[in-house]
């Protein structure tokens, strides 16, 4: 079991105690990175649209990526929990994992309000 | 595991990015009406809005149908650390009961955690432009510098709040 949305592993990773998140993370770049590079390589195409799958590429610049990531960082490592695994934990009956959703898209919303004030 | 979930999503034209949805969910209640950021037709990302259901199926089959031993088996240290913070069921449960069992609806430090965290996680992350699917796994996957950047602010903000903070709440 990855065990990713357990509140307890987040903590341990942030603490370097264990290789098991890394390891979680680590495997699934190591994969992913194939795949991806495969897919580019034979132009592999989508089984709904027919045309060769394309990934966007991120737009430019750091400061969004830098304090938003910051700003995520920090309510990992408090609520141990990343939206994936929100919605997973809700499904498994941790059922104050719901407060988490809602401000969480509480907080996606005020974003969407102070957007345009923000360094990006 | 994770990386099939990325090639299945890849694979139907989409993209692995589960943030999006706390943006989609803003925008199907209305949150277009004020924000320009949620003026879009959110009937367009139901794909993804399947995806967080499928999930959320999943834990439920996962934690009734396939675990067994539930207790996460983190390390030592971690555990007496956790244990001397006041955590007791460290070692024995997935998750500590204290933010996560049901008392967490009555209890006001772990509503203000809960709350707190949550809120940080969707701001952080729609600011980013990502969490850690989008920007850890696909992003980095795809050699993409802001997720690496991305990445690197996820740790800063991890580190800072696991280290200085938790111990304060705790």
């Amino acid at each position: 079991m990855s065990e990713v949305s357990s509140w307890f592993r987040i903590y341990e990773m942030f603490q370097f105690d264990s290789f098991h998140m890394y390891g979680v993370i680590g495997s699934a770049l190591f994969f992913g990175s194939l795949i991806i590079f495969f897919i580019k390589k034979l132009k592999i195409k989508s089984i709904l649209e027919g045309t060769p799958i394309t990934i966007a590429e991120k737009e430019k610049g750091w400061k969004r990526y830098l304090l938003g990531g910051i700003i995520f960082g920090c309510g990992w490592a408090l609520s141990g929990a990343c939206p994936g695994p929100m919605f997973s934990l809700l499904g498994a009956g941790f059922f104050p994992i719901i407060i988490v959703i809602i401000s969480a898209t509480f907080g996606t919303f005020i974003y969407g309000l102070v957007q345009s004030k923000l360094p990006h | 595991m994770i990386s099939i979930v990325l090639f299945l999503l890849l694979w139907t034209g989409k993209n692995f990015g589960m943030s999006s949805n706390l943006r989609t969910l803003c925008s199907m209640m209305g949150g277009g009406k004020k924000v320009s950021l949620f003026q879009f037709d959110w009937r367009t990302q139901q794909w993804n809005l399947m995806v967080a259901l499928g999930v959320i199926v999943g834990g439920f089959v996962a934690s009734n149908y396939i675990a067994n031993d539930s207790a996460v088996a983190i390390s030592q240290k971690t555990i007496d650390q956790l244990v001397a913070m006041g955590i007791e069921d460290a070692g024995k449960s997935f998750a500590p009961k204290m933010l996560f069992s049901h008392s967490a609806f009555t209890d006001f430090n772990s509503l203000m955690i809960l709350v707190m965290g949550g809120f940080l996680v969707g701001f952080g992350a729609r600011y980013a432009g990502g969490c850690t699917s989008g920007h850890a796994i696909s992003g980095l996957s795809n050699l993409q510098l802001p997720s690496l950047i991305a990445v690197v602010g996820f740790f800063i903000g991890g580190l800072l709040v696991n280290h200085f903070i938790l111990p304060l709440l705790f």
